[in-house]
């Protein structure tokens, strides 16, 4: 099992993004009809497919398919989640811009990255019922699981469960931010839909690269 | 679904290139297909107005481009914001070198992806100020007025921004007049069935038939109060005593009374609803200076209908007068 991989596979990263929220398209729909207007996975997919379609057919840096994806999220998805996750792929992809290879170092700076892009635009913190309940946690298990001397492929794995416990944190939250926040206490009860898409882009990111590890 | 729709994914294309047939004469299509600007714009040395949003609420918010009015209009999803380029490129065909006025809604996606599209049009050197209109009272209580909703009084905001940018005036007056528009007005909502996106194919929240909710979101965000259907004359009464306290309004005061359908409620009963509201507001002392009546700003095929009430001043009356020309209102003075 490898401890990097090349960074001229972005066309394998970003296809299993798409991949992921395609394949999701009616269950963040269904997840957003609870406490949002039920287009969340709609929306999303409309991007996401779209990005495939400016996707090139060969090989691509990593760095060029995240920015990519991120330019047609901004240009084409708009609502909350086009400039969130727009932001979130293209500063992903600036972390990486250069490297010849992806390095749990270098995959931790990508992180870092999004995540500060997105608080750069909202101000949403843990506990709040958003995307930053999946995000946060998921970049601190990355993190302390690289510190703690784990392999690439073990952060990685870290990183997509404990994304998927930050996202069914947010079932027992009431929304203090974006549309469902109007709903009160009656937001408790229900998954956050970003909360979710972002679950499901981790773990299809996390997928994607322990599958280049050869993990 | 009874709808006159092709394929439900597109109807904000389809609706677009129909509105540019319909109205060759106000609106043109810019090389941003999620743009339309007035046909004059950019108009030289002067403030540009540009707003934008979600479909599903015409006429706005295409529907209030035009002479002395809005320069250019980003275009969302039913619902959904427009994104960060659509806000950046009608900016850019709003500008007319004195910079440009973004008078939006107070909703989560617009502020982000007009903050970003801020940051884009920095980079040109175009100078975009805003105003996030958050008339809706039920929205949030009067301490967090911040949080409050942007409905339809948001179309007298326009007008007066538009009003205001036609008289040559800065950036920044056209900023303090729109804010002062908003400022001086309050809008309450009553919903009486639910609606549904296109693309979804189902309503995604219930009001039973006998009901109503008071003080329902333009995209069917829950009111303060649901009940058994009022009369209309009940209901006026309920939506003038819940918005006249908030500014408040008292003895005396001038006002523009603006009462809006939500796209299902038949224009006939728009006027039997007014008729209390001028009848209760006078009661109180208030004058209705200008009133509009009719579908200003509606949510897809909603039953029920938004009151919203503007606090006049001598400048906002010469600025409600001005002539204007766009789909949603055109008025002219009487000779």
């Amino acid at each position: 099992m490898s401890e990097s991989f090349s960074s001229s596979e972005g066309r394998t990263i970003v296809l299993a993004l798409i991949r992921a929220i395609q394949d999701n398209a009616a269950y963040l729909s269904d997840i957003d009809g609870a406490i949002g207007d039920g287009d969340h996975g709609i929306n999303m997919n409309k991007g996401f497919t779209l990005a495939e379609k400016n996707l090139s057919g060969g090989p691509v840096a990593l760095a060029d398919a995240l920015d990519g994806l991120g330019d047609t999220l901004l240009t084409d998805i708009g609502g909350s989640m086009g400039p969130l996750y727009g932001m979130f792929f293209q500063e992903m992809g600036g972390a990486c811009r250069g490297e010849e290879t992806i390095t749990p170092q270098v995959f931790q700076a990508m992180l870092t990255a999004g995540l500060e892009a997105i608080q750069s635009l909202g101000d949403a913190k843990v506990g709040d019922k958003t995307l930053i309940d999946t995000l946060v946690p998921a970049r601190e298990a990355f993190a302390a699981s690289v510190g703690a001397g784990d392999d690439f492929a073990t952060a990685l794995q870290k990183m997509a469960d404990a994304a998927e416990r930050g996202k069914e944190s947010t079932r027992d939250l009431v929304a203090k931010i974006g549309r469902a926040s109007r709903l009160g206490e009656r937001s408790r009860g229900h998954l956050d839909p970003g909360a979710t898409s972002c679950w499901i882009l981790l773990r299809a990111l996390a997928e994607a690269s322990r599958g280049l590890l050869g993990a | 679904m009874q709808r006159l729709i092709n394929d439900p994914n597109l109807v904000v294309e389809d609706m677009l290139k129909g509105f540019v047939k319909a109205h060759p004469d106000l609106v043109t299509v810019t090389d941003n297909p999620r743009v339309l600007k007035y046909v004059g714009a950019p108009v030289p040395n002067k403030v540009g107005v540009v707003t934008g949003g979600g479909s599903g609420h015409k006429p706005a918010f295409i529907g209030y481009l035009g002479r002395n009015m809005v320069d250019a209009v980003a275009v969302g999803e039913v619902f959904s914001s427009p994104s960060a380029k659509a806000f950046y490129d009608a900016f850019k065909a709003a500008d007319g070198g004195k910079g440009v006025a973004c008078l939006y809604g107070n909703y989560a996606g617009d502020n982000m992806n007009v903050k970003m599209a801020i940051r884009m049009a920095a980079k040109d050197g175009i100078e975009v100020k805003t105003v996030v209109a958050n008339d809706d009272v039920p929205s949030a209580p009067k301490t967090e007025r911040e949080k409050r909703r942007g409905v339809a009084g948001e179309v007298l905001m326009w007008k007066v921004g538009g009003a205001k940018a036609s008289s040559g005036a800065s950036l920044d007056e056209v900023i303090a007049a729109a804010q002062k528009a908003i400022d001086n007005t309050r809008s309450i909502g009553v919903g009486l069935t639910p609606c549904t996106i296109p693309a979804v194919g189902h309503p995604n929240f219930t009001i039973e038939p006998g009901k109503m909710e008071l003080g329902i979101g333009h995209h069917g965000e829950p009111g303060i109060q649901v009940t058994d259907l009022k009369s209309a004359d009940e209901v006026a009464a309920m939506m003038v005593d819940t918005i006249l306290p908030d500014l408040p309004f008292g003895k005396g005061d001038e006002v523009v009374a603006l009462l809006s359908g939500l796209g299902a409620t038949p224009v006939m009963e728009l006027y039997i609803v007014y008729n209390k509201v001028e009848e209760l507001l006078a009661a109180q002392g208030i004058s209705v200076y200008k009133p509009y009546v009719g579908n200003f700003f509606t949510s897809l095929e909603m039953m029920g209908v938004t009151l919203t009430v503007m606090k006049l001043d001598a400048e906002l009356k010469s600025l409600i007068d001005l002539d204007a020309e766009s789909m949603g209102i055109t008025q002219f003075k009487r000779a």
